[in-house]
């Protein structure tokens, strides 16, 4: 983790930024970055039920990278009155975004399911937990997601 | 309940985690599936899973909680004994089935 801009610690003008990278190596390190946000917001006092609605679906999102993109990077954006949490990867893009919303629907490999995931809820945890969801996704190039929850 | 109650109900070893066990759990949720643990628990501060990878200790963080019970006695690996411990999360091991050990805290008095 690394800050990408200073603040004075007071909350706060300008958005507090950090950058991670996701590494798409290793399945067992996915969820780190989501940990360290985690214990980022209650540094900052933010109410424990909104950390665990950002944490649930920016993990949900780090797993989905591992999976089907081999990694990315994850940015958090921390305002006054708002989180928001952009995910971006070089992966394979989602054809049918609608259909990847659906719960139940998930195209992860038999070895992931194995290893407890790929019940095809993990972007609508996301839509259900965040305020707001957008997907941004080319097939070939990537996807982008970005999701806000206010305060 | 005590987390040290379900110690005793479930006839567990305490693997990592020994000086939370007086932390209360008001319900659990037993799953192999974490994606469902993650659509669908909301206050239950313990879980109870045969699956054995790190990201059970992930997902118990990210859901706050308390308690992590191993059933079919499966032991887990050095790496997620160190993740619980270092998240202050007591894990325990039980060789009862999940069916048995749902039952038996139920039973006990855990999230009637």
């Amino acid at each position: 983790m690394r800050p990408a801009s200073e603040s004075d610690g007071a909350l706060m003008s300008e958005p507090l930024h950090f950058h991670f990278d996701v590494n798409g190596d290793d399945f067992t390190s996915a969820g780190e970055a989501s940990v360290q946000v985690k214990k980022l917001l209650r540094q900052l006092d933010v109410a424990p039920e909104l950390i665990r609605r950002i944490s649930i679906a920016m993990y949900e999102g780090e797993i989905n990278m591992v999976i089907h993109a081999h990694g990315g990077d994850a940015d958090v954006f921390i305002a006054e009155d708002e989180v928001t949490i952009r995910l971006r990867d070089d992966g394979p893009g989602i054809p049918d975004v609608e259909k990847a919303m659906s719960e139940g629907y998930s195209t992860a490999p038999d070895n992931i399911r194995a290893l407890g995931f790929g019940a095809g809820m993990g972007l609508p945890n996301m839509k259900r937990y965040s305020d707001s969801l957008t997907i941004d996704s080319l097939v070939g190039k990537g996807t982008t997601i970005t999701m806000v929850f206010r305060f | 309940m005590k987390i040290s109650r379900v110690v005793e109900v479930l006839d567990a070893k305490v693997l990592a985690g020994e000086g939370g066990l007086d932390q209360e759990v008001r319900s659990a949720c037993g799953s192999d599936m974490m994606s469902d643990v993650l659509a669908y628990v909301k206050d239950q501060g313990l879980l109870l899973s045969g699956l054995m990878n790190p990201q059970v200790v992930r997902t118990a963080m990210m859901m706050d909680m308390h308690c992590i019970v191993f059933v079919r006695g499966k032991q887990p690996s050095e790496e997620i004994l160190r993740l619980a411990e270092a998240a202050d999360i007591a894990v325990l091991s039980t060789e009862l089935t999940m069916y048995m050990s749902c039952g038996r805290l139920y039973e006990a008095g855990l999230g009637k």
